[in-house]
């Protein structure tokens, strides 16, 4: 596999400081005229909309029937006091801490696994790369069945006395009350977790693997000039290097995590007692089901929001770290 | 290399055990899918079918082929446009940057991170103004405008790697923004395109949240349909395993033959721009 | 040069189109084949109709409207997918778009009436009502669902009962148990089955309606059918005591219930019936088909029926109605297809098939299985009851409300929150 061009655009981000002095030509204008319709459409669609979108979220628009009147923060307060968006959050906050977790874990295990040279390592490779290219609605489908109480993993582990529950599981772990609901960590939610794991593992597992390729010999070599086991040469060496792919890696599993829809809606649904509910399938039922319009506005700003903390920083400081 | 003598054997224990682990999901949906009916049933599901009965495949392909052909029609287009303004886009980002270009494109990028469900209700309403609500072209001109971001963002970094000297020298021979981008960039950007179209391709394949909410029973790609497939009737597994395989097939396919180019784009896409 | 790349763009941009536009013109070229461009507009039958057995009788009721009226062009628009939901999602958006079918499937009572009566998107049916004699061919109380300030909104076609206890035959006769007439009845029945290690109730919620269906029928049961309705106009106070004790019943009939019912839906939860791994269950007589045609079981001999506890000589009314949209462009092949839709051949031919009842009141018994006549009977002399979980009772809205309260209550049993929520929602209810 070949290693990506991380560190090329800066090179040419170098470059304007020269051109500025040029004058602005009539090839310019034809440039801007080419970017000029994905600029308006970007505009309209993801800023117009998201706009636009805050305004319903502000309306009392909740039936069949549109209805602009202002009605403040009326859905935003609702959700909050809401039991089940209440939940969501919950469910969402341990999805992504555990889902990211076991992804970084995995990844490098797995990365640093294919990276020992072993034979059939593409065949490997392709092993653990190859859900990516499946859909979430397909990846539910088949898990919903492994993860049946009553069928999949637990003919196996029924033996061993250690059939779950699963996604059926109301428990929740390490519960306090907190508002309306017990906050913990939801059983179901690991065996959407461990689905969303095997679908995903291998994006990081590629990131990782990009990263350990960059890394030259020389840095492993001179490691094991100084005496260096093997798990000294990567826990000590190797894995500081691949922290700043690790950035990357959390930046990507938050945004899918905090997102997450088509995985939950195909695989389990909300689940009894919203245990496995997150914003996304709430905000599409109480939406297009319930015709909630407004509160369904309210949870999709709320979620825009959640994901923004993680990626605004993130553009902001990578377009710092080019120029 | 200095190893101990059993590191070996465990790497290769491990990296098999992951391998089950990976490989089970699908040894399920295959033998699942190649059984009969009656041999479905809870108890025996790990086991493989006593005979192969490709009728499940029959029945899925049966409810699922003119979703299949929906999806096609509406992958092709939506890959093969977005790819183009993408590289456009990459090309004026990279290659003719002006004052707050960088800025302009941040603000691009944005469009790739945001929930979907948070232009929704907007754009359907917009869908619907237009008369492209629940119609393929409809859901076409949706997946054009918000690969726009992804897409960019792939051809910029890929046509920074192009020496910035080969676009001078062009510009000294008298060559235009037209001209450099048909016989200097086109030229170079065959993996490029490869990559996005394999990107989008994949994407778009597999994207439910737009299919589901702007699409309606016959218009519907082919992920709706696999959704639906348990219906309001009895849930067959054997044939939603064999649905669910039809409907992986094509972006396994491409990732099987082409596996190589889907990984590229993957890291572009997630790497800083 | 410069010339030569935008044409080449354009040609790309052509064949983007071009592709993408295939689907659309695709449809409207083979319509165009087929002749009959005379009236232009299809008559388009929107349902959700697209299980087995519900499939063919809603293409025996298109064939016999074809046979009557060969020169309409007919497509059958259902969609599939979450027992309606899907379907009603799907209407919604099209409805507000203004871009109506020519002729819906809507549940009688609310969902028609709070719903697209009161948004002002139906034509009234009372001509039509008036020219085919209907006003004493469906019951009086049925006229009235689908009726708001004096208008008919939509013609029945089909009548499912809600309140239906099913019960395994073998179970009940190898344990010496008679099927329960009431509250009591029932949960002795079930102390004594759960003595035995069979799961007394089955229950199936992973689609949170079906508990719910339970619940409305506990309220059925302990309000009676005046009380009952009442709480759906805001009459009668969910904090009422009898609304506290009928919570109450529903608690202590979770604790007889399959662990497994949040992974279950409705089939899967008869089929731990049907083998013998529950003994009751509490669901709309749908299951019936899903017995018949799909478990291949029968009645009265594999499983029996009698209505829920305390419910006998109540009917929760599931009615399956069509209507006309305001803005369609062929209103008159509309109510042709509705004079069909509602004539007595027209419901024998849909309901057989269907596994549902008609709901005209003269249809013709022998066409029946041993169920549906005597359901038929039941039907005519019962007091009829509108089902909340089925969105007859309430609008669509306070019923999400309700499955989102159901749902947090059969896991977390509290009955003050529950009756609590209730009553919130309830405020939104028209007094």
């Amino acid at each position: 596999m070949e290693t990506v061009n991380v560190t090329t655009t800066e090179k040419a981000t170098a470059v304007p400081a020269v051109r500025k002095k040029r004058k602005w030509t009539a090839d310019h204008w034809l440039a801007a005229a080419f970017l000029a319709p994905s600029v308006v459409l970007i505009f309209l669609f993801v800023y117009g909309f998201i706009g636009w979108t805050g305004y319903v979220s502000l309306s009392n628009w909740n039936s069949l029937v549109p209805d602009w009147s202002f009605a403040g923060l009326k859905n935003y307060l609702y959700l909050f006091h809401d039991f089940r968006f209440q939940a969501d959050l919950r469910n969402t906050l341990v999805f992504t801490v555990l889902f990211i977790a076991a992804v970084i874990v995995l990844g490098q295990l797995l990365a640093i696994l294919l990276d020992q040279k072993l034979r059939g390592e593409s065949l490997f490779r392709n092993i653990f790369f190859f859900p990516m290219a499946l859909s979430f609605v397909v990846t539910g489908v088949v898990w919903q069945w492994l993860f049946n109480p009553s069928t999949g993993v637990n003919l196996f582990l029924k033996p061993l006395g250690l059939d779950g529950k699963w996604y059926t599981d109301t428990n929740i772990l390490g519960g306090f009350h907190w508002g309306k609901i017990e906050f913990g960590v939801p059983v179901a939610i690991v065996a959407v977790v461990v689905a969303a794991v095997w679908q995903m593992t291998g994006f990081a597992v590629a990131m990782y693997l990009a990263g350990l390729r960059a890394i030259p010999d020389e840095v492993r070599e001179a490691a094991r000039m100084d005496g260096a086991t093997e798990f000294q040469l990567y826990w000590k060496i190797i894995l500081p290097l691949l922290r700043p792919i690790t950035v990357s890696v959390i930046i990507i599993m938050a945004h899918i995590s905090l997102k997450i829809f088509d995985l939950i809606y195909a695989m389990t649904g909300p689940g009894a007692n919203f245990v496995t509910d997150v914003p996304g399938v709430y905000m599409f039922e109480t939406t297009f089901r319930g015709n909630y319009y407004a509160n369904g506005a309210a949870i999709a700003i709320v979620m825009l929001l959640s994901v923004a903390i993680f990626i605004v920083p993130y553009l902001i400081s990578s377009r710092k770290g080019g120029s | 290399m200095a190893r101990s003598v059993w590191a070996r054997p465990f790497l290769y224990a491990l990296a098999i055990a992951m391998s089950v682990f990976f490989l089970m999901p699908v040894y399920v949906m295959v033998a699942t899918s190649l059984k009969p009916l009656d041999e479905v049933t809870l108890a025996d599901m790990w086991k493989l079918p006593s005979t192969i009965d490709w009728s499940s495949y029959a029945t899925a392909f049966d409810k699922l082929a003119p979703n299949f052909w929906n999806s096609i029609l509406l992958v092709v287009p939506a890959t093969l446009l977005s790819a183009l303004l993408g590289a456009l886009n990459g090309y004026v980002l990279s290659k003719w940057k002006f004052k707050g270009a960088d800025t302009l494109f941040t603000l691009i990028l944005f469009g790739m991170f945001i929930p979907y469900q948070s232009i929704l209700i907007p754009l359907i309403q917009f869908l619907r103004e237009i008369g492209l609500y629940n119609t393929i072209p409809g859901l076409v001109f949706v997946h054009v405008v918000y690969g726009i971001p992804i897409t960019t963002l792939m051809f910029r970094n890929f046509y920074a790697a192009i020496p910035d000297e080969m676009i001078e020298s062009a510009k000294i021979d008298g060559a235009g923004f037209v001209r450099i981008f048909r016989y200097i960039m086109l030229p170079l950007s065959i993996t490029g395109f490869v990559v996005v179209a394999i990107w989008q391709f994949t994407n778009i394949w597999n994207e439910f949240l737009f299919a589901v909410t702007i699409t309606t029973s016959d218009k519907q790609p082919i992920m709706v349909a696999l959704q639906n497939l348990s219906g309001s009737q009895i849930v067959q597994w054997n044939v939603q395993m064999a649905g669910a395989l039809l409907a992986a097939l094509p972006t396994l396919l491409v990732y099987i033959f082409l596996g190589k180019y889907f990984v590229r784009g993957l890291l572009a896409g997630s790497v800083k721009g | 040069m410069r010339k030569k790349a935008s044409a080449w763009l354009a040609l790309a941009l052509g064949i983007g189109m071009a592709l993408s536009g295939c689907s659309s013109s695709n449809s409207s070229s083979d319509h165009a084949k087929q002749g009959s461009q005379k009236a232009g507009e299809k008559l388009e039958i929107f349902s959700w109709w697209t299980g087995a057995g519900e499939e063919d009788g809603l293409k025996a009721l298109i064939k016999l409207f074809q046979e009557k009226y060969p020169d309409i062009k007919v497509e059958n628009a259902a969609v599939a997918g979450g027992a309606g939901t899907n379907a009603k999602a799907v209407l919604a958006s099209r409805m507000q778009g203004n871009d109506p079918p020519s002729t819906f499937q809507v549940h009688g009572g609310a969902e028609l009436n709070e719903g697209w009566v009161a948004a002002g998107k139906m034509e009234p049916l009372n001509d039509l009502y008036e020219k085919e004699g209907w006003m004493d061919k469906f019951p009086k109380a049925l006229i009235d669902m689908v009726s708001k300030d004096g208008n008919i909104y939509s013609v029945p076609v089909n009548i499912h009962r809600g309140n239906v206890l099913w019960y395994n035959k073998k179970i009940f006769a190898d344990n010496g148990l008679q099927p329960p007439k009431t509250f009591d009845e029932f949960f002795q029945a079930a102390d004594k089955l759960k003595a035995k290690g069979i799961t007394p109730l089955a229950l199936g919620d992973k689609e949170p309606w079906a508990a719910t269906h339970l619940f409305e029928n506990v309220l059925l049961g302990t309000l009676g059918t005046e009380n009952y309705k009442k709480l759906w106009t805001g009459e009668l106070s969910f904090n009422d005591p009898q609304v506290k004790q009928a919570v109450e019943t529903f608690k202590k009939m979770l604790g007889y219930i399959n662990e497994d019912h949040s992974s279950r839906n409705w089939q899967d939860a008869a089929q731990l019936v049907a083998e013998g791994k529950a003994a009751m269950y509490v669901m709309g007589d749908w299951v019936k088909g899903y017995f018949v045609n799909d478990l291949k079981l029968k009645v009265n001999q594999d499983f029996g029926y009698v209505p829920v506890p305390n419910t006998e000589g109540k009917f929760m009314v599931i009615t399956d109605t069509f209507g006309l949209p305001k803005g369609v462009k062929n209103p008159d092949d509309v109510k042709k297809f509705l004079a069909v839709l509602g004539s007595v051949e027209g419901q024998d031919a849909f309901n057989p098939l269907k596994g549902s009842i008609p709901a005209r009141i003269d249809a013709d018994p022998s066409k029946y299985d041993e169920y549906g006549k005597q359901t038929m009977q039941d039907f005519k002399t019962a007091e009829l009851a509108p089902s909340l979980a089925h969105g007859s009772a309430a609008p669509e809205g306070f019923v999400t409300k309700v499955n989102q309260a159901v749902n947090i209550f059969v896991t977390q049993k509290d009955v003050k929150t529950f009756i609590d929520t209730l009553a919130s929602a309830a405020a939104e209810l028209k007094k």
